[in-house]
């Protein structure tokens, strides 16, 4: 099943809500276009005018200081009129007030809505509903996807490993909420990466995650054996209800990443998490500070990442001869 | 009035009919088949050349909104959607605002619909006060005002010594309880099945087991209490084998199976569609085989619509923000038949689904043909095709997944005590 919603009629990517159905040639140009964004962040004027006179908005129905800022930034640097809106949750008719929020937005002109909210779908469900000249850029929904964190993901990934059709990756945590963990297996599998494990306890494995294509496994030394990258997954406490893990003590002791068990990976495996870290919780803090950690370079190539996927969506709108420049 | 229908395949399940005849009305009842008709003067006459002629459908499930939900639907609205879909008999569970839990409320929406004059609703009376689960409602008085079955809808009774209770208490009056088999705890605030699609969308989900649990608790309490209960719903594969089991047992259970569940899957959820968001939830292709082999074996005995009409806004939302339900009465019929012209079915027993098992279900005497009994009827087109258009249909809902889709079966006439009161405009 691909996105069709995502796409414009002349097929080109006019929203970016899932990494599901997007080609291998869409996602390497998102990413060598972030190469070029990096050495903007790197100058002492740190813009450039593709988004000069646009508007974007930030409407996050799900505070995240991280995401929010990065995608701010990113927008700044583009050159885009940046507006943040935390709107009140409502827990009723909030499709309705999502959309009347949206259509109040739309009418100022508005041309970049990234949108936060924690029910699976919302992206989708405005995407379905905007005009052809508004562009959403998902910035996560429910447990379903983020994919501009898996991007930069595996932009991250490319900078320290040369070839994704011969990595061992492991996904290891709260696979069941995680919209980042599967964003993470549509990336790296369409990407090529034939060895996926997801690891975590059975209460924290969605039922049939295989039919994604990756290996779900419940032991975290066995599944980090000579893997190349290890992605760690925020653990929630709050969520797990006493239920889905018995206590953080006990998590740790099966599911932490120490330096010890890093050991069993590969000799120059990498250590990755999407943030913010709960250290003692899913991983040491000398796994998380230490040398194979990438966790602040993810930060900064959050930057780059989210200035190529909103360029490439603009692109899309000013048409092919133009979009070439 | 005196109608004739001539040249119709006359269908009547009940009696084992199955031929090309006339048939004759006298005074809003059944009375007779060709040449027994021939002297007596005729009113009215209607040709039913090429059309299959059946009692009225008798839908075992239909949320009608009124009382409590005006703004979604009322009986003059959805009641016209019943006829043109050939339903001549609606159960409507009792979870209105107010619940039907005292007879008052029987006897308000029989009336209301008596006096529109279409469809027959037999309101489903509430098996415990407000659907709580806790005290029991009056039913004798329940069933003196007119409630065949009751039940206690959406609202499970998660007091299993309650429901012991209900079942005994209900059986002491000869009612028939409708149960909802899903476990309260396993459903939580789940939105599809547990499978592939919950997992690949990130959706909080309801396992097989909440239904398949649930089931075998009640089963077990009917054993018991010998209690004559009706399953209101199934959506799984394995809770067709249960209650396969349970009736070679000679239990006293019988169950229904929505329209839409016999022909969705998970997969038709697709890109976070909500008309597909339904309770219980539309689940795995292998569960949807199950559901139709249960029904060709007869394990499963009606298909009913699960009729949930909303407001256009209602399934604006998230998908787990958004409204279950589908609006199903005016696509029950040519659901039905679609399984047909699939090979599930043959055309009688597909008929019997929906005409002479429910009523057996109720214990009413519609739902056949037999002479003396009331005229209700369906005479419908069964090779012509019509494409469904959600804004056209007459229901105040137009909720319905199947928009835009081609369907077989095209209702000619319905009639409700020998009147007809829907006529398709021929074009």
């Amino acid at each position: 099943m691909t996105s069709s919603v995502q796409f414009d009629t002349n097929g080109n990517l006019r929203h970016f809500l899932t990494i599901e159905g997007l080609s291998r040639e869409a996602l390497v140009e998102i990413l060598d276009a972030a190469e070029s964004f990096i050495s903007i962040g790197e100058r002492q004027i740190r813009k450039v005018p593709i988004l000069r006179g646009r508007t974007l908005v930030n409407l996050f129905f799900e505070d995240s200081t991280r995401t929010r800022t990065t995608f701010e930034i990113a927008a700044k640097r583009l050159s885009a009129d940046v507006i943040n809106l935390n709107p009140a949750r409502l827990s009723t008719n909030k499709g309705e007030r999502i959309l009347d929020t949206i259509r109040t937005l739309e009418a100022m002109h508005t041309d970049i809505f990234v949108i936060r909210d924690n029910a699976s779908g919302t992206s989708h469900l405005v995407a379905k509903h905007v005009p052809s000249h508004v562009h959403i850029v998902n910035a996560g929904d429910g447990r379903h996807a983020h994919p501009t964190q898996a991007m930069l993901d595996m932009f991250t990934i490319r900078q320290h490993k040369d070839d994704f059709t011969k990595l061992r990756v492991a996904i290891v945590g709260d696979i069941l909420h995680s919209r980042v963990a599967r964003s993470q297996i549509h990336a790296l599998k369409i990407l090529g990466v034939p060895d996926i494990r997801v690891i975590g306890p059975r209460t924290l494995l969605p039922t049939e995650i295989e039919k994604m294509g990756v290996t779900p496994l419940c032991e975290l030394d066995e599944g980090l054996q000579d893997v190349d990258v290890i992605m760690m997954l925020r653990l929630q406490l709050e969520r797990m209800e006493g239920q889905l893990i018995p206590s953080a003590q006990e998590y740790f002791r099966q599911y932490g990443l120490t330096a010890e068990r890093v050991q069993r990976a590969a000799p120059d495996a990498v250590v990755m998490h999407p943030g913010p870290i709960n250290r003692g919780l899913e991983i040491a803090s000398e796994v998380a500070d230490g040398k194979r950690s990438l966790i602040l370079e993810q930060v900064t190539n959050g930057i780059a990442v989210r200035m190529s996927i909103m360029a490439k969506l603009m692109a899309g709108q000013r048409g092919p001869e133009e979009g070439k420049e | 009035m005196n109608v004739l229908i001539t040249g119709g395949r006359v269908i009547d399940p009940a009696n084992g009919v199955d031929q090309t005849q006339d048939l004759f009305i006298r005074d809003g009842k059944i009375a007779g088949f060709d040449d027994t008709t021939r002297e007596i003067a005729v009113d009215k006459t209607l040709d039913a050349r090429g059309l299959v002629v059946c009692p009225g459908l008798v839908d075992l499930q239909a949320r009608l909104r009124e009382p409590g939900e005006e703004h979604k639907a009322t009986l003059d609205t959805e009641l016209v959607a019943a006829v043109a879909g050939g339903i001549t008999t609606i159960c409507c569970p009792p979870d209105t605002d107010p619940v039907i839990d005292t007879p008052a409320m029987v006897q308000m929406i029989r009336q209301r619909a008596e006096e529109i004059g279409l469809t027959q609703v037999l309101p489903v009376g509430a098996l415990t006060r407000s659907l709580a689960g806790e005290q029991l409602t009056d039913m004798a008085a329940l069933r003196d005002a007119g409630c065949l079955a009751l039940g206690n809808a959406e609202n499970t009774i998660d007091n299993t010594l309650v429901m012991r209770r209900a079942m005994q208490y209900a059986t002491t009056f000869d009612l028939t309880v409708f149960l909802n088999a899903l476990d309260p705890w396993l459903k939580g605030n789940g939105c599809v099945h547990e499978g592939e699609v919950s997992t690949r969308l990130g959706l909080p989900v309801i396992p097989e087991a909440a239904e398949t649990v649930a089931l075998a608790r009640e089963l077990a309490l009917i054993e018991t209490t010998g209690a004559r209960g009706h399953i209101t719903q199934l959506s799984c594969a394995r809770s067709v084998t249960q209650l396969a089991d349970a009736k070679e047992r000679d239990l006293a259970v019988t169950a229904a199976v929505s329209a839409h569940h016999l022909h969705l899957s998970e997969q038709d959820i697709g890109e976070f569609d909500t008309r597909c968001h339904v309770i219980p939830p539309l689940r795995s292709l292998t569960d949807r085989e199950g559901l139709r082999q249960g029904l060709a074996d007869g394990v499963i005995e009606a298909i009913c619509s699960d009729h949930q009409p909303h407001g256009f806004d209602a399934k604006l939302a998230p998908f787990s923000e958004s409204a279950p339900g589908i609006a199903g009465l005016e696509t029950l019929l040519s659901l039905t038949l679609k399984l047909v012209d699939e090979d599930v079915l043959k055309l009688p027993k597909a008929v019997a689904a929906l005409t002479a098992n429910p009523a057996r279900i109720l214990g009413i005497d519609t739902g056949q043909l037999s002479i003396g009994a009331r005229a209700d009827l369906c005479v419908f087109d069964p090779n012509k095709q019509w494409q469904v258009d959600a804004e056209k249909l007459r229901s105040n809902g137009t909720n319905t997944p199947f928009d835009g889709r081609s369907l077989p079966g095209v209702v000619r006439w319905t009639l409700v005590s020998g009147e007809v009161v829907f006529a398709h405009d021929k074009k």
